[in-house]
């Protein structure tokens, strides 16, 4: 018997804030978008910041606010990365889309303008031949509709688009935002989150509440009703200090051996060599007792061998040369091979 | 029947190693519905193991009556259709497969079959939805853009279908993918754990095993639990009853490197890198992995260097296996790193010795 599915959603679906004043932590941008709700006229707009700071929340909030249940299809028009957005794509679908005209009666006591909406979600990804399509679209038919991009990063949209539209910027969660949204998912959902749990969850998702909230379910689906900060830790791939602090003792010490036996036990424990990049980044830049310059040497490697891994290099050769190269600056030795 | 096949724990309470993972999952799938999972860790680990047992939970034993097929798909690409072959391993319940042998094309696949799990979802008799798992290895190979139509696929279809991924480093699996899946690291067996196994399996196995023998062979084994039942029913073909000072033969390969450390360790010489290109040439053609030769090298000679040298030599063998990676022939940089180790030898025995 194949087993049955409850309809239960991932959280991050059921707790994501259904009307623009509901985004937290971004003031300014709740507050001309609350002004353009008023007044329903809308520019394009171009959202961008961090993963996990409520862009795509505030995109569909205020096309659900705009249009209501009803008229939502037939007005609004989603594409993200995963569908196919090539030129053509462009050329035909969105095209065609924006080109309808529409009536401005109201609906169901929701404003209804006459205009659409075209979310682009993940707009950076696009093609720049397809961004450079759009530019004239845009303007023929910004009678009838309106386009909203969103994107991490900013520099990959090109200028004449950026310039077309209105920009908001998304900071990332300040960790106050988050535990109050983080203690009040628990309470909804009947989890005990003891206070140093909470502030590790703030900690490794970095201003990223909707990582935040997926390690929490996560979590709770795994270990039950109470979470500990170990269960959080583990769920989250984030690597266990002391793991990380015996790797950078063993470079200090300076013994070639131990540290290759440190290493030689990371992997083998399965930690992901870029996440212990990361981490080891973070334990050397604290670090009190190294001088900048040793500071600089170990970074920009561990500079170089993130591209590598990137590139696909082994885990191993390569968490090995980083070890041997912190080792080298920490004890002051011969820096540089021909 | 290997006895690495034949001993593997069918369900997730016969687990000896993971237990804690294997009790978590238990509750995961029994409890509520299951998420997307994301298995990782080193080879030999027991990832594969868990997830044949986690399908047994969660399907009974219909889930091990797997058949192989070899299938062509036919894939509509815009314009054009491809055809690709890919070989799948499939019960009623779950389908298999390696999306990275269809190499460039593998964004095909991963949309194609999962649209196609997703039309023919299993009907239960009280009339309610199921859903199929697809379980797909080594998603770290995948391509780029197949990671990423990989995500709004999960989400579009998920729910008719759950995926199990299944993967050696998560460094390479898009943080996109990562977050949507309930990740399950899966480490090395200690070598205890290691020793308790193949205890119980010389028991189940009616042998002899005489006192400490079990845990030479689980240090040989580099702490792959694969590996040391591989060298247990390889010593127990070679001789039995076991003595309790018989050799572990390692495997032919790491030898034959270990001659070819030697060999570059005595003399350092254009005509020996000669040689030496004939041995490695035999490696490859063998179907030893490149990166797996250069780590054994590296390995060999660190075990033979002072302690000045080695941070040398770890950094080249970094070096190259990086350049390796984004070449096409890899024979050009082990050869390449063997060739500038010779000189590094050279020049600090001339250092040292006159």
């Amino acid at each position: 018997m194949a087993p049955l599915l409850q309809s239960s959603q991932p959280w991050v679906e059921k707790y994501r804030p259904k009307q623009v004043k509901d985004v937290a932590h971004q003031d300014e941008v709740v507050r001309v978008l609350t002004n353009t709700l008023e007044t329903c006229s809308c520019p394009h707009m171009l959202f961008y910041g961090p993963p996990g700071t409520g862009k795509t929340t505030t995109a569909l909030a205020i096309a659900h606010q705009l249009f209501g249940p009803e008229l939502y299809n037939s007005r609004v028009l989603e594409l993200n990365a995963s569908d196919d957005r090539g030129i053509n794509v462009v050329r035909t679908k969105i095209k065609n889309f924006a080109a309808v005209a529409v009536g401005s009666q109201r609906y169901g006591g929701y404003p209804c303008p006459p205009y659409k909406i075209i979310i682009l979600d993940e707009a950076d990804s696009m093609t720049e031949d397809a961004q450079n399509a759009l530019r004239r679209t845009m303007e023929t038919y910004s009678k009838v509709t309106r386009f909203i991009f969103i994107c991490n990063y900013i520099s990959r949209i090109i200028e004449p688009l950026a310039s077309r539209c209105a920009k908001f910027r998304f900071k990332p969660l300040s960790e106050e935002i988050m535990t109050n949204r983080i203690s009040y998912i628990c309470n909804e959902e009947g989890l005990n989150l003891d206070p140093e749990a909470l502030s590790i969850i703030s900690t490794i998702s970095q201003g990223d509440l909707r990582r935040a909230i997926t390690y929490l379910q996560g979590a709770a689906r795994l270990y039950g009703s109470s979470v500990t900060s170990k269960d959080l830790i583990s769920v989250s791939g984030v690597i266990p200090q002391n793991v990380v602090q015996a790797l950078f003792e063993a470079c200090k010490s300076g013994n070639f051996d131990m540290a290759n036996t440190e290493v030689n036990n990371v992997i083998a424990e399965g930690y992901p060599v870029s996440q212990m990049l990361s981490q080891l980044f973070d334990v050397v830049v604290q670090a009190d007792h190294i001088t900048d310059e040793q500071k600089a040497k170990i970074c920009s490697k561990l500079g170089e061998v993130d591209k590598r891994l990137v590139d696909g290099a082994d885990e191993y050769l390569q968490l090995l040369d980083v070890a041997s190269n912190t080792m080298r600056a920490l004890c002051n030795m011969p820096q540089d091979f021909s | 029947m290997l006895w690495v096949d034949q001993h593997r724990p069918k369900t997730l309470d016969k687990m000896i190693v993971h237990q804690d993972v294997a009790q978590n999952l238990k509750k995961l799938v029994t409890e509520q519905d299951c998420p997307h999972l994301l298995f990782y860790g080193p080879s030999g680990s027991g990832k594969k193991t868990l997830i044949m047992a986690l399908l047994r939970q969660m399907f009974g034993p219909g889930a091990d009556k797997v058949k192989a097929e070899n299938k062509t798909w036919k894939v509509d690409a815009g314009s054009r259709t491809i055809d690709i072959d890919l070989t799948t391993l499939s019960s009623t319940h779950h389908v298999e497969l390696n999306p990275s042998d269809a190499g460039f094309q593998d964004r095909y696949i991963v949309q194609e079959i999962i649209k196609e799990m997703a039309k023919n979802r299993p009907i239960d008799t009280k009339g309610k939805k199921g859903f199929k798992v697809l379980v797909l290895n080594e998603v770290d190979k995948l391509s780029r853009e197949a990671q990423h139509s990989l995500r709004r696929t999960m989400e579009k279809y998920s729910s008719s279908c759950r995926l199990i991924l299944c993967c050696n480093s998560s460094s390479k699996v898009t943080e996109a993918i990562r977050s949507r899946c309930l990740n399950v690291r899966i480490n090395s067996p200690s070598v205890e754990e290691i020793v308790k196994v193949l205890e119980t399996i010389a028991k189940k196995e009616g042998l002899q095993l005489p006192p400490g023998f079990a845990a030479r062979i689980a240090e040989k084994s580099n702490r792959s639990l694969r590996r040391a039942i591989l060298s247990l029913e390889t010593c127990r073909v070679q001789q039995y009853p076991f003595t309790p000072n018989q050799a572990i033969s390692p495997m032919d390969w790491e030898e034959y490197i270990f001659e070819i450390t030697s060999d570059i360790m005595k003399e350092q010489s254009p005509k020996r890198l000669f040689q030496v290109r004939g041995k490695i040439y035999e490696l490859l053609i063998n179907c030893i992995p490149p990166e797996i030769i250069l780590k054994r090298l590296l390995y060999e000679l660190l075990r033979k260097l002072d302690a000045e040298l080695k941070h040398e030599v770890c950094h080249w063998a970094a070096y190259y296996e990086h350049r390796m990676r984004l070449g096409q022939k890899a024979i050009f940089h082990i050869e390449a790193f063997i060739a500038k180790f010779m000189s590094i030898y050279k020049t600090f025995l001339i250092s040292t010795f006159g």
